[in-house]
């Protein structure tokens, strides 16, 4: 069966790891999990690339190729040769996939 | 506005929503003159907030004021708005406008130092995406302290500042993707429209019928039925429900034209079989923009796995219709 989503970009070296559980504190889809001494990567497949995790990352533990996984915005920067790929919240953007979409959870607060 | 002894500025608000309020959400989901829908940055006082008051900080996009305020109300804090352009906390990280400098500058400009004795602020957790707490720490002095995902999860969050693992997952339920319906049916591209005056002209209203299930398939269905259609790619979910939709139209096609060779009675429904699923499959596939978790990665290879499908599906489709319309009025 077609499942684009099993692969993803996220790459933990735990090596560099600190425990200090940033990154199980902001990753919105429980990737990863506080451990004894270290954080431990237990979800990898339920990574969306948002990027916060490595953001937050003290010691560049985490490496991950963050965006908005938005195919509207993916294909018009194809076609129109943009490199820049942002989803739909610009003003002026009627255009992308959802200035909309967006707005339940990721107005939230 | 009152101005305290510090000589910096503090705007005053309430945990209470008006029907004005509720009146320009509305509006706001709709999409409606988006950039009103903005509250100024700097800092707001609720209730009578002291030396020692919570801090927490928000974008200034109505609706992410608001879901804060309210949730606030009946505390006595202080909330940090940045300057997103009236864009809400997820998107905003996304695009760095609440983030780190933003978030940084703002302490500065509005004097908090001067304001507060602690040096916490609660962040939402969807700022995570722009925000880096330890670089705003050695830069500012503040701690972020990320609360919860959901600002209505913030009275029980601040009892213990500790979040439940529920509170730190983006939900996307049934009622959410709900939500989303109109919005998306607002933002239907304008060419589809056009496209659909002219196929109603051309082939009749039966057919201007079939698009427009097919498009509301996409847009409507696929939304509500999203997790129980079993497969994983969005667009072969709407391949799928594509052809269950179009299912009726092609048994419509190969009635009404029983007077013709079964060959083109077979090649009128398949003309609907074909172009209804890929229009469905490209609506759905768009879907993806709106959902919290779907990964550029992911989204890429779906493009790449079913959009020249899509596109092989509707090409035949149209140019069956011309075959078709060749065989019966060619005389053939
Ligand atoms: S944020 Fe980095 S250092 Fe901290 S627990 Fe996670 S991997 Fe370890
Ligand atoms: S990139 Fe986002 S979704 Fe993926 S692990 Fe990091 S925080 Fe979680």
């Amino acid at each position: 069966m077609f499942n684009s989503y099993t692969e993803n970009t996220l790459e933990y070296d735990e090596k560099l790891c600190i425990n200090c559980r940033m990154c199980s504190t902001v990753c919105p889809h429980g990737v990863f999990s506080g451990g004894a001494d270290k954080a431990r990567l237990v979800n990898k497949k339920s990574c969306m690339e948002c990027g916060a995790c490595q953001l937050n990352c003290p010691t560049g533990a985490i490496t991950v190729e963050s965006g908005v996984g938005c195919a509207y915005a993916m294909m018009w920067s194809a076609l129109t040769g943009k490199k820049e790929v942002t989803c739909g919240c610009d003003d002026d953007a009627g255009s992308c996939c959802a200035p909309t979409t967006t707005q339940l959870f990721k107005s939230e607060r | 506005m009152v101005f305290n002894d510090t000589g910096y500025s503090i705007k005053t608000t309430t945990g209470k929503l008006t029907y004005g309020n509720r009146f320009d959400h509305i509006l706001a989901r709709l999409g409606y003159k988006r950039s009103k829908h903005s509250v100024e940055p700097g800092l707001y006082a609720i209730g009578t907030p002291a030396q020692d008051s919570p801090v927490f900080v928000s974008a200034s996009y109505t609706l992410s004021f608001d879901a804060l305020r309210s949730a606030l109300s009946g505390t006595d804090a202080y909330i940090l708005v940045l300057d997103t352009k009236g864009i809400n906390v997820w998107c905003a990280a996304g695009k760095g406008t609440f983030g780190t400098d933003e978030l940084v500058h703002r302490i500065e400009s509005t004097g908090l130092k001067n304001i507060i004795t602690h040096r916490t602020l609660i962040v939402p957790q969807l700022g995570a995406t722009g925000i880096s707490a330890h670089k705003v720490r050695t830069r500012s002095g503040f701690r972020v302290e990320y609360g919860p995902v959901h600002a209505s999860d913030l009275p029980e969050y601040m009892k213990t500042r500790k979040a439940t693992p529920g509170m730190r997952r983006v939900r996307f339920t049934l009622r959410d993707r709900i939500t989303l319906i109109p919005v998306e049916l607002f933002f239907v591209p304008l060419p589809f429209i056009i496209a659909v005056v002219i196929i109603s002209l051309l082939g009749g209203l039966m057919t201007a019928a079939a698009v427009v299930t097919a498009i509301l398939a996409g847009i409507v269905l696929f939304p509500i039925l999203l997790p129980w259609i079993p497969t994983k790619d969005f667009s072969t979910k709407g391949f799928i429900i594509g052809a269950l939709s179009a299912f009726p139209f092609a048994i419509w096609a190969f009635n009404t034209t029983h007077d013709a060779s079964l060959l083109l009675r077979y090649g009128s429904a398949l003309v609907y079989m074909l172009a209804m699923p890929s229009i469905t499959a490209f609506f759905a596939l768009n879907f993806t923009g709106s959902t919290t978790f779907t990964s550029v990665t992911g989204v890429r290879r779906e493009i790449y796995a079913h959009v020249p499908t899509m596109a092989s599906m509707l090409v035949t489709a149209l140019t069956l219709v011309v075959v078709l319309v060749i065989l019966r009025y060619g005389g053939m």
